[in-house]
């Protein structure tokens, strides 16, 4: 049925397994996207892994709750600016000569702080997988049907 | 001499049973799942062309010198490939389910008409 | 490299039971099994990047695939197959087998790459972007194009789901 996807949330077990995991999980998610031009990783993986910390959240606490903290419109305008930092960095590449020219000193190879732009790009990434991702979760998992019976 | 070749035959038999299931089912989910697994078998094959024998991941290591590596290229592609594919089957499963909000039903040979 | 045709194997037969399997959301299951084999074949394959997305995009995949088969009551049913199309789409899976199998044949074997483009890549990346990892080195300075591609394929898949799954509109329309 429609109504079953948890409007009122999981079990207490799940409830508390959730609130003692999804901080490390978002946690996780933020080191992978930091350390994305020095170990596996990176915006992709770690925007995924952000936007699954929310959706946990989600399943776990049901719609209603979840819907009075996060609004949809929210997320999708977080994509765009995901989308725009992106584009910012590239354009600011013009500074070194190009479109995408890395523009920032490239700084010691394995240190946190190197690769010039790339981590930059790696949070954009992540901002615009993450909430994208989670923005599609959403519409899908709210979809009720357009109410149409009584047409 | 077969061995050379064998990852990758076991590769098209992956994606041949996509092939299968979008041209043979009837189910709109099904058909949904076989153009996942053939998308799949396409990373995967990717992935397996760019093996190097006793390399190593693509990644520098402080100290370490003359490291042999895999090819690394097809590996940053794939990487993009696997995101716009979630993000394809995410919009394949929202049109399947307002077809099916419409229909009332994922039959394929049901959803004749264009209507709506 | 034993385990690799294990895993395989494994996979194929995963993709079998998700295609033959009665229960839509066994099926379902059925796919997540293949990608989290895939998730492990690349981690075989030395490609830890790719391991760690595609097990992390195969969950958001599962999550997906579930809400849709969990949509309606009826949406579990057994609907079979096409008598013609599943002949021919036997046909064409045998075909792409063969053609495939003959392609094959021009490409380099399994472990020895060609490596031409990417040699460059190996040898300077650490020079020219200063990061450890070259993948993340290739997808966001080398070619940051195709990335700046795959934001947008991914932008408008967003923008399409949201599109469809509105609600506002139809229903205006169905109240005329």
């Amino acid at each position: 049925m429609a109504g079953n996807d948890g409007e009122a949330g999981m079990t207490l077990v799940v409830k508390t397994v959730t609130r003692l995991t999804v901080g490390l999980i978002f946690l996780y998610g933020v080191y992978i996207v930091l350390n994305g031009h020095l170990s596996p990783g990176g915006g992709f993986a770690g925007g995924v892994i952000i936007a699954l910390s929310f959706m946990n959240l989600f399943l776990a606490f049901g719609g209603k709750r979840a819907f009075e903290i996060i609004k949809k419109d929210a997320v999708t305008a977080l994509e765009s600016v995901g989308a725009v930092l992106f584009l910012g960095i590239a354009l600011l590449g013009f500074a070194d000569g190009g479109f995408f020219n890395n523009f920032l000193p490239q700084g010691r190879l394995f240190s946190l702080i190197s690769g010039g732009a790339i981590p930059l790009s790696n949070i954009a990434i992540c901002i615009k997988v993450g909430a994208g991702l989670f923005g599609v979760f959403l519409a899908l998992v709210s979809f009720r049907g357009s109410e149409r019976e009584g047409k | 001499m077969m061995n050379a070749w064998l990852p990758y035959v076991l590769c098209i038999l992956l994606f041949s049973v996509g092939v299968y299931a979008v041209l043979g089912k009837k189910n709109l989910i099904r058909i949904i799942l076989g153009i996942v697994i053939a998308e799949y078998a396409v990373n995967l094959f990717l992935i397996l062309l760019c093996w190097k024998k006793g390399g190593e991941a693509p990644i520098l290591q402080p100290g370490a010198v003359e490291q042999v590596m895999v090819d690394p290229l097809p590996q940053a592609l794939v990487l993009t490939s696997i995101v716009i594919g979630l993000a394809t089957t995410a919009f394949l499963v929202a049109i399947a389910m307002r077809l099916h909000e419409r229909y009332g039903t994922y039959d394929i040979t049901r959803i004749r008409e264009l209507r709506g | 490299m034993i385990e690799l045709y294990i895993l395989m194997a494994l996979m194929i037969v995963g993709a079998l039971a998700a295609v033959e399997m009665r229960n839509l959301l066994s099926a379902v299951i059925a796919v997540g099994v293949v990608g989290l084999g895939l998730s492990i074949i690349f981690l075989l394959l030395k490609a830890p990047d790719i391991a760690l997305t595609q097990l992390v995009v195969e969950i958001v995949a599962v999550i997906i695939l579930i809400r849709a088969t969990l949509t309606l009551k009826d949406s579990g049913e057994w609907l079979g197959s096409r008598p013609l199309g599943s002949l021919l789409g036997a046909l064409f899976a045998a075909l792409t087998v063969w053609v495939g199998i003959v392609a094959f044949k021009s490409l380099p074997a399994f472990g020895e790459p060609l490596m031409l483009v990417s040699r460059r890549y190996l040898e300077n990346s650490a020079t020219d972007t200063g990061a450890a990892n070259i993948v993340a080195a290739i997808i966001l300075d080398y070619r940051a194009y195709d990335t700046l591609g795959e934001a947008t394929v991914l932008f408008t898949a967003v923008v399409g789901v949201l599109t469809v799954m509105r609600r506002k509109g139809v229903k205006e329309h169905g109240g005329k």
